[in-house]
């Protein structure tokens, strides 16, 4: 009796492997690092494929703390944005005088803002997230419209290029999607806040009831979205030397596609920070596949379009299944 | 009487009270707002948006929303676009069959995602609102269909008119407002969209077959954003595949949104979108003459929208509690 738990626990376990949809976001890395590496023989180069992952890096780092929003059962379409009019409001202060340590001060406030006003519409008013997020996707994006008109606005030499600075040879901003990540995933995975995170998500009533202070949690992850987000617009100023309202153009969709290549479960409640993490490096090999590969811009919008709706068919197939 | 006691006591009468002061407003600080020229440039910037929010409001009673409205404009024009440039000989309105039959496709697409996989549409949706945009490029070849390929019949459907200076386009979009508020109020088709939208699962139990019902919401949720894509052509004489419909479903969303459709499903009211359609094109034939610069409008949309959410929740706090003071 005794030897065939651990035998049986251990049976459990591999099973549970194929049921994790992290598992299938690794085999497609794997597949695409393989199917890249066919089209062209310098793919495989360490180097290259870090300096493709800056180009993502900002909408990466957001991704993060989306699938914790996500997880909690909400949603929030307004990242892509929010990074856009931080990264003018923080260019725009800097461009008039004033000084960079104020202008990064200002241009983080402005994503505390952004990310407070979310939460109030969404928590305080009880609205649906996904429609307040869409209005304020589309007022925040109009705002760093009105800021930057149709001009781009500079940033001084110094600041450029937060992309070339190296750490032991890896690019900075691959260092602080990594070193988010690890926070993130331990935060979500090993402690208390997370599991209660999980809770909400699953079901809002019953982490109510257990005394969950749910507000307050789905408050604090739209906060962290939004200042988070405007660190990632003032990083990608940074990269850029110059910022347009048009930045991040249709961010949202990388970043959600992100969470649901990573196996977080739509409807909340499920998925993990490690799923993300490899799901960015997913999404980068394939675009820079299909770059190496010559293909259009617009044949990559199809594709992730495409990748969107079968990474959340497949993700609902595999939660489905375990449930069972 | 009865109804009009029910109308002033409305949201409807809300909106139009809000036409009216914004008109009156602008009017007073630009007096040659109020003429019946500016009325021509309002109602020539509405057709688009009044179909597409037509069709938005059916998605969102039934308790979903269509993010890809404008993807599914763009690529249906695009289509009857390549049409007249490759066959110039074509008899010009089988362009509306054609536009109308690929939006309609393209809805059905959106629908089966939605019903089979029982997805949120919210999602499936953005993602096809790329993939159909990506689709356009791939079609046009990222080429443009230049104004000598539009038929000019087309074309003068936005000049021409057959009654009181009216031009076509805008007599079409009212035509299918009449059509939808047909729709909503005597078929049977009609209020199932509400019940839906009103309780998903007490449906079922009604007999209503939901999949067939959300399906025939999307279809008509791609048919008129192709319609709407033909009038585009007519309207601007050119098909782009970046410009054409970008940004679309934001205007749509905004518009219906503050017509008072609750985007909770179930809620809405044919009336009550098209003064929201009015109210837009109002704010928007009004900002230029403001001297407020274009770049301010798609802030404005945003903040108009998050308003109009607000409203909703007191209107719909008020009615929640009138019924809990009534029954006690």
């Amino acid at each position: 009796m005794t030897n065939q738990i651990p035998s049986l626990y251990h049976k459990k376990s591999w099973r549970s492997l194929f049921n994790r949809p992290e598992t299938m976001t690794f085999t497609l890395l794997i597949l695409a690092l393989v199917g890249a590496s066919l089209l062209s023989e310098y793919f495989l180069d360490v180097n290259y494929i870090l300096r493709s992952f800056t180009l993502t890096a900002e909408l990466s780092i957001a991704a993060l703390v989306l699938t914790m929003v996500i997880i909690s059962g909400e949603i929030d379409l307004s990242a892509a944005a929010n990074i856009a009019l931080s990264a003018c409001i923080f260019a725009y202060v800097q461009a008039s005088g004033a000084p960079m340590t104020l202008a990064i001060l200002t241009g983080l406030f402005a994503g505390l803002v952004m990310g407070s006003l979310n939460a109030i519409l969404v928590i305080v008013y009880q609205l649906p997230s996904i429609i307040v997020t869409i209005g304020t996707l589309i007022f925040y994006r109009g705002l760093a419209q009105v800021i930057a008109g149709d001009k781009s606005i500079r940033v001084p030499e110094w600041f450029i290029g937060v992309n070339t600075k190296m750490v032991l040879g890896v690019p900075f901003p691959v260092v602080i999607f990594t070193a988010t990540a690890i926070i993130l995933g331990l935060v979500l995975g090993t402690t208390i806040y997370g599991r209660q995170i999980y809770q909400v998500g699953t079901n809002n009533t019953a982490a109510l009831h257990a005394g969950i202070k749910s507000n307050r949690i789905k408050f604090g992850l739209f906060v962290l979205l939004g200042v988070v987000s405007s660190a990632c617009g003032i990083m990608a100023a940074s990269r850029l030397g110059s910022v347009r309202y048009d930045l991040a153009l249709g961010g949202e969709l990388q970043m959600v596609l992100m969470a649901m290549l990573g196996g977080t479960y739509i409807f909340g409640g499920r998925g993990t920070i490690l799923g993300t993490f490899l799901a960015a490096w997913l999404l980068v090999i394939v675009s820079t596949g299909m770059t190496v590969a010559n293909l259009l811009p617009a044949i990559q919008l199809t594709v992730l379009g495409l990748l969107l709706i079968v990474a959340i068919i497949a993700t609902n197939f595999i939660y489905s299944r375990a449930r069972r | 009487m009865k109804p009009i006691l029910k109308f002033l006591s409305g949201r409807e009468a809300g909106i139009f009270v809000m036409i009216i002061l914004f008109c009156t407003a602008v009017g007073i600080y630009k007096p040659h707002f109020i003429s019946s020229n500016s009325l021509r440039i309002i109602l020539l910037l509405v057709p688009l948006i009044m179909i597409g929010a037509m069709a938005q409001m059916l998605v969102l009673v039934a308790r979903h929303v269509d993010l890809s409205m404008g993807s599914m404009l763009g690529f249906s024009a695009m289509v009857a676009g390549l049409m007249y440039r490759d066959m110039p000989e074509i008899w010009w309105p089988i362009g509306f069959l054609v536009a109308v039959g690929t939006g309609a496709v393209l809805g059905l697409f959106n629908g089966l995602l939605v019903t089979i996989f029982n997805l949120p549409s919210i999602i499936v949706t953005l993602g096809t609102l790329n993939l159909y945009r990506g689709l356009t490029f791939i079609i046009s070849d990222a080429r443009q269909i230049n104004r000598a390929n539009i038929p000019s019949e087309l074309k003068a459907m936005s000049q021409t008119s057959p009654i009181f200076g009216i031009p076509w386009i805008i007599l079409m979009s009212f035509a299918i407002a009449l059509l939808t508020f047909y729709l909503v109020r005597y078929t049977q088709l009609g209020r199932q969209i509400y019940a839906i939208g009103s309780n998903p699962n007490a449906a079922p139990l009604r007999g209503i077959n939901v999949t067939k019902v959300t399906l025939i919401v999307f279809i008509i949720s791609g048919a008129l954003s192709g319609l709407a894509g033909i009038m585009y052509a007519s309207r601007w004489g050119f098909v782009n595949p970046s410009n054409t419909g970008m940004g679309f479903e934001f205007q749509v969303i905004a518009a219906v949104v503050i017509g008072g459709v609750s985007i909770n499903g179930g809620v809405g009211t044919v009336l009550g979108t098209f003064l929201g359609v009015i109210l837009l094109g109002c704010v928007a034939a009004a900002l230029p003459l403001l001297g407020i610069p274009g770049t301010t409008q798609s802030a404005i949309y945003g903040s108009v929208i998050l308003i109009a959410l607000l409203i909703d929740r007191s209107v719909r706090q008020r009615a929640t509690a009138n019924t809990k003071r009534s029954r006690a």
